[in-house]
């Protein structure tokens, strides 16, 4: 998809419109900023809509798992368990289809849409990156490097914990929901060799439960990482995934 | 031995009236899920057809299923299905021993060759050649793949036959396998559960009778009609569970109230087995009926998931058990203590940037 940016960049636009309290320190640096349209709009409304899903999932999945204290009264007028139950196949259901969206923008989007499906595994540039922007999380390096897209190791978290991880909860989840829905459900056809591949329901369960911890985990890391970095980098990281432009903070290599 | 005679024969030699065999025959259609219209044919069947032999057979066991199976408490079904089958060779049951034994066995096996059903309860050890189970002076590994070889189909009677069960359980000393492990090439009809239900066991052989094909199998090999839904799904007690109603703790109020067990570790959401449906001893009641939660007999490797009374699998990557919570709460409290030192450090870094040189220009860090 080919999208005329709102401005070409920041600087073309301070000669257009002077911005009111520039001081001239700002405007020489303000110059030399630059921001690149990275983060098309289908892929931002996904993230959002991912997270929010990923969100009521783990909160009824752990629910699931571990029901709140006992209901009062007759069972015919609470249907509370069915209630977070809905929830969660509901989001299930979000996540599955979002993803299934979000592939399908990987193949018609721009570049910067396929990257979280992948890591460039042989090129050996990718890997120094990684060792790079590792010493940087442990403090061995004064400046990180610039990245348009994810940075190497975030790539790593994307494709590694986020991308498989979602894949392997909606085929176990799926398959734990077709359990419910019987043997000749359509969900029983597409996931049904996971179960056997579990061995049985129980482990099934158990994977699917280790799943929800390894999304806390991911979700524990990719907040705080987003939040580190949009301060400490010298780039743009949450307003990139509001806006969908990245920002450089200098004009350095 | 009266080989050409019918069911039916058998059934009034034994002194058994017609209505008795009607009200059986409409029993059994309903306990398959079949029409009323299935009562007559069910009829039909056993008063035509000849018998078919079974030999049931005894591995690595302790008898449950055959115990299960002789206290189908309908007097009907137990009286008339130990004819029915035409039960030939049985070496716990029989009056024969011995070589009189072995020598029904060898005549089954030539003069219906092909034509015989082999039950198996229980299953073959294969380690140090079979030697762990030896039957009439040979290895029961070797019997059963001779056996199974001439005969129509299979049976995997209960949890050891279908998955392996108790014998099996780490670290299996005698490298105990269930049936479909040794056996290939022959239809098998796995029928799990420590022991499987009497009405089930006899509703399958009596499918086998009376269509003369095997029942629908699911993806596991069990028969759909008793296997294709989970305790759970069937339970009486599902509605507290959707409510959210739980016992807490053994002999609270809940459990009085006979609430949902799914918090004492109740197994039903995740066992395949018509309990709920068909119940025990003449349908007079099951473990969730009794105030305990299921143990899942039925599924596979059911002595490996650690506790009974523990929805999620034990598993020991480091020797040390734990289940999914514990190690992945331990992770998640790990990284998230780990960020916060992270983040305290990174403020640090910050701050003495800051106060050290100016915010970076353009810096350049690496070439």
């Amino acid at each position: 998809m080919t999208m005329t940016p709102p401005i070409a960049t920041p600087a073309e636009s301070f000669e257009l419109e002077p911005i009111a309290d520039l001081s001239d320190a700002d405007t020489l640096r303000a110059n030399r900023q630059t921001a690149i349209y990275v983060y098309e709009a289908p892929v931002r409304l996904w993230h959002w809509i991912n997270a929010a899903a990923i969100m009521v999932l783990v909160v009824t999945g752990f629910l699931i798992a571990r029901p709140l204290p006992s209901m009062p009264g007759e069972a015919a007028f609470t249907f509370l368990m069915g209630d977070i139950r809905f929830a969660h196949f509901t989001a299930g259901y979000i996540l599955a289809v979002g993803l299934i969206g979000r592939l399908y923008w990987a193949c018609v989007g721009n570049h910067h849409a396929r990257q979280m499906l992948y890591i460039p595994f042989w090129r050996r540039q990718y890997w120094r990156d990684v060792g790079n922007q590792a010493a940087w999380y442990l403090f061995m390096v004064k400046y990180p490097r610039k990245y348009v897209g994810h940075n190497p190791l975030s790539q790593l978290a994307m494709f590694g914990m986020f991308f498989l991880g979602a894949l392997f909860m909606i085929c176990t989840g799926f398959a734990l929901y077709s359990q419910g829905e019987g043997a000749a459900s359509w969900q029983a056809k597409l996931f049904g060799w996971v179960l056997d591949l579990a061995g049985n329901s129980q482990n099934l369960h158990t994977a699917h439960h280790f799943g929800l911890w390894l999304m806390v985990v991911f979700v524990m890391l990719h907040v705080y990482a987003a939040i580190r970095e949009d301060i400490m980098s010298r780039q743009s990281i949450v307003s990139t995934m509001i806006s969908g432009w990245r920002m450089f903070k200098d004009h350095g290599q | 031995m009266a080989m050409t005679e019918t069911f039916y024969d058998v059934i009034r030699r034994q002194g058994i009236s017609r209505r008795s065999f009607t009200k059986f025959c409409s029993l059994t259609a309903a306990s398959l899920g079949l029409g009323p219209a299935f009562g007559p044919r069910i009829a039909e069947a056993m008063e035509t057809k000849p018998r078919i032999p079974v030999l049931w057979l005894h591995g690595l066991e302790c008898t449950c299923c055959s115990e299960s199976f002789i206290r189908s408490a309908h007097p009907l079904v137990k009286d008339v299905v130990l004819s029915m089958i035409s039960l030939d060779y049985d070496d716990t049951l029989m009056a024969a021993a011995g070589t009189q034994a072995e020598a029904i066995f060898d005549e089954i096996r030539q003069t219906y060759r092909g034509r015989y059903i082999v039950a198996v309860e229980g299953n073959p050890p294969l380690d140090e050649d079979g030697m762990f189970c030896i039957i009439g002076g040979r290895p029961f590994v070797e019997r059963l793949r001779e056996v199974a070889a001439d005969s129509m189909a299979v049976i995997s009677w209960g949890s050891c036959a279908s998955w392996g069960c108790v014998q099996a359980a780490k670290p299996n000393p005698t490298h105990a396998v269930p049936v479909h492990e040794v056996v290939s090439g022959k239809p098998i009809i796995k029928v799990p559960g420590c022991p499987p239900i009497a009405e089930v066991m006899t509703g399958v052989i009596t499918y086998l009778l009376t269509f003369d094909r095997l029942p629908e199998l699911d993806r596991q090999g069990r028969p759909k009609m008793f296997y294709s839904q989970r305790i759970h799904d069937k339970c009486y007690r599902r509605p507290h569970f959707d409510a959210g109603q739980f016992v807490e703790a053994w002999d609270d109020e809940q459990a009085r109230k006979g609430y949902c067990l799914y918090k004492m570790g109740c197994k039903g959401p995740t066992t395949y087995n018509a309990c709920s449906t068909v119940r025990w001893n003449d349908g007079v009641s099951f473990p969730i009926q009794s105030g305990h939660g299921c143990i899942g007999c039925s599924e596979e490797g059911f002595w490996d998931q650690g506790s009974f009374y523990d929805r999620l699998t034990t598993i020991s990557p480091f020797g040390v058990e734990a289940n999914a919570d514990q190690i992945g709460g331990t992770a998640a409290g790990v990284i998230g203590a780990g960020i916060a030192v992270h983040a305290a450090l990174s403020a640090v870094k910050r701050a003495r940037d800051k106060a050290v040189t100016p915010p970076p220009a353009d810096p350049k860090p690496h070439p």
